[in-house]
């Protein structure tokens, strides 16, 4: 689950990370209320899921009341478009207003899981304010990468390691340690996937100020962390990806071709694509069923994949292990039966109660291609995709 | 002729809950030692043929497990894989998805002082020695046959995949392992290749790894010293990045995590690496026919 910048700010001060004076306004009839607190130049930052928000125009810089007043207008209630939300674009329904900053030296500061030696990493660079993916490729040697054991935290020598790496004075040290540490607490607490700070300023005066934040929370941890997840922010995702959840299917990702794809298993769905695109074709959604213990699961996901127009033929590939064939062949003859998909199918089922599945599907008076191997499969579809 | 699991593994079930039961008697089916369930508050009473324990370490004194395959839901994980760590077992199993990352770096510290027990997964399809009709996980078991090659994947259903195509050209498997497709899990893909080149009766080993992380650039490194042949196939080449594909582990991002790059690892390491997810079985066939081993 994503933060917006706000909310993460929010979690940060909390642990002592400084961050920029703010207030947050979800309509505009609160800038009256307001106005005797801002100073300026006031930054308006539109709040939505998407980084490079300033480039896209979701960013701007008020030098009074009237621009102020001017920005959130256009802004709230406006679709910001960047270069990572596709064309659709997100819906800025708040807005938050922060005190401008005298910057002096941009940084970037991140904290997140390195899997390889199952503990947290600190990744710096005194390079900050552009995309760190940009900075690794051109500048490997400017990044560096901490690893912090998490069974003893974040040790003071790590702070003046990292320090001198940013090029800090020997005077900012102290703050960035305090820094880290709220960065590293916040991180285990929260159980989060990553927080990353970019950039952290280095003020005029001395002062290190996270300016823009990313905060994302591990799902797995939903269960302990009811607090962070009751201020999810749906307007966010895609409403079929939304929908995908409340039938429980986590894991249905849209994507630009027209093949669907109902398939068990991340792997495999993975692959599934892959055979899709290898066969000339190209794949609307990756969806992993799991273990589908229901036909209605069946019915719902096909639900899901049929409603997104762009889909013109399906593909259904399951190896059943946990999940049975048998189930998936009735869900599907369910849903064609009650007419919730119109676009020709393509099935493939291996495994589990193989023979019973195949024994459902050819029963039943409905309509489908079976396909004996997944490379089979995948041409198949591809070949009714384009008729 | 297999790692981690043989005959002789007398494999406990923590959590016998609808999976838990059916997967014992599957097992149990094919002809592996299932010797009892741990569900807390159960002890004493039996399901399908399975006398229940309270604790591990019941289990452990009363029916000599040394082997625990757990089900427990992924709040309770952490617990019941420290209990069986705690317990003795040697080898640790654990099915169960959803697992909260800050468990897992939690286990895997405790671990590090347990350095003669093992944990495959979370979030795996488990393991699976055909030759010795062993079998602690949820695979189907129509697919194998034993043989002498090995299968590593992170994901659950492409080890069936390969396993398939691998049999349905008579070649046969020494082990499956799912190590899982967690970020962080207990034994890594390069630690199970390790397994499989000590393993006398393994000839070859496919590595099915998929994008996020950099498991398989670790992989390639040790593929580099290895004497036995590695055929590859990275899941996820159209994926797009940034976004997490069903397993937690599989993001790109990073330049590391994308399938060019583990497949370019693979690669310059002297592994054969399978573009299309159909031609891995008769890509091992015909490395196996250039070694003259077919």
């Amino acid at each position: 689950m994503k933060l917006h910048e706000y909310q993460a700010k929010k979690i940060l001060k909390n642990f002592n990370v400084a961050v920029p004076n703010g207030i947050v306004i979800n309509d505009i009839g609160e800038l009256t209320n307001i106005e005797k607190d801002l100073t300026y130049p006031t930054v308006v930052k539109a709040q939505v899921h998407s980084g490079a928000r300033g480039k896209a125009g979701g960013i701007k810089i008020a030098n009074n009341f009237q621009e102020v007043n001017e920005y959130v207008k256009a802004l709230l209630g406006a679709k910001l478009i960047t270069h990572q939300t596709g064309e659709k674009g997100l819906p800025i329904n708040t807005i938050l207003l922060e005190e401008g900053i005298d910057i002096q030296k941009e940084l970037y500061l991140a904290i997140t899981i390195d899997g390889s030696v199952s503990n947290p990493i600190f990744i710096s660079s005194p390079q900050g304010g552009m995309d760190i993916e940009a900075v690794a490729e051109k500048d490997p040697n400017a990044i560096l990468k901490t690893t912090v054991n998490a069974d003893v935290g974040l040790m003071a020598f790590q702070s003046q390691e990292i320090g001198e790496q940013l090029e800090l004075d020997k005077e900012i040290i102290p703050q960035l340690h305090k820094i880290l540490t709220g960065l590293f607490n916040a991180f285990i607490e929260s159980d989060s996937s990553l927080i990353e700070i970019n950039p952290l300023v280095v003020t005029g005066n001395g002062q290190l100020i996270a300016a823009d934040t990313k905060f994302s929370i591990d799902d797995n941890a939903a269960f302990r962390q009811q607090e962070i997840f009751d201020i999810r922010d749906k307007s966010q995702e895609d409403e079929l990806e939304l929908l995908a959840e409340e039938n429980g299917i986590q894991n249905y990702i849209k994507l630009d071709g027209n093949i669907g794809c109902l398939v068990n298993g991340a792997g495999l769905a993975m692959a599934t694509m892959d055979a899709i695109k290898f066969s000339g074709g190209s794949p609307a959604n990756f969806l992993d069923i799991g273990t589908a213990n229901n036909p209605e699961a069946v019915v719902a996901a096909l639900k899901i994949i049929a409603s997104d127009t762009d889909v013109k033929a399906i593909f259904i590939n399951i190896f059943g292990g946990l999940a049975r064939t048998d189930i998936i062949a009735e869900g599907f003859v369910k849903a064609k039966k009650d007419g919730v998909i119109q676009q020709p199918a393509v099935i493939r089922l291996a495994g589990t109660n193989v023979e019973d599945g195949k024994r459902i599907l050819n029963e039943s008076n409905v309509e489908f291609e079976l396909a004996d191997g997944f490379a089979e499969g995948a041409d198949l579809v591809v070949n009714v995709s384009n008729k | 002729m297999s790692v981690l699991l043989n005959a002789n593994s007398k494999i406990i079930i923590q959590g016998m809950g609808s999976a838990g039961a059916r997967e014992a008697e599957i097992s149990i089916n094919y002809g592996s030692n299932i010797v009892a369930g741990v569900t807390p508050g159960k002890g004493g009473t039996e399901k399908v043929g399975v006398p229940i324990c309270n604790t591990v370490k019941e289990a452990v004194n009363q029916y000599e497990g040394n082997t625990s395959l757990i089900f427990v839901p992924a709040p309770f994980c952490k617990d019941a894989i420290i209990e069986a760590i705690l317990a003795g077992i040697k080898l640790i199993i654990c099915i169960t998805e959803g697992v909260p990352v800050k468990d897992m770096m939690e286990v895997n510290s405790l671990l590090q002082k347990y350095s003669d027990t093992i944990l495959i997964g979370p979030n795996c399809p488990g393991v699976l020695s055909p030759g010795e009709h062993a079998r602690a996980g949820i695979m189907p078991i129509d697919v194998y046959m034993p043989g002498n090659i090995g299968v590593i994947s992170r994901s659950g259903t492409l080890v069936y995949e390969t396993v398939d195509q691998l049999t349905r050209l008579n070649i046969g498997q020494s082990t499956s392992v799912g190590v899982g497709g967690d970020p962080i899990i207990g034994t890594s893909q390069k630690k199970a290749l390790e397994l499989f080149e000590a393993d006398a009766e393994t000839a070859g080993v496919v590595l099915i790894g998929e994008i996020g992380g950099s498991a398989e650039q670790e992989a390639a490194e040790y593929i580099k010293q290895m004497s036995k042949p590695v055929i590859s196939f990275i899941a996820g080449t159209t994926a797009p990045p940034g976004r997490r594909m069903g397993h937690a582990g599989a993001i790109i991002s990073g330049a590391s995590g994308t399938a060019k790059a583990k497949q370019d690892a693979l690669k310059n390491a002297g592994a054969s690496v399978v573009l299309s997810p159909s031609e891995i079985g008769i890509t091992v066939q015909n490395v196996l026919k250039d070694i003259g081993l077919l």
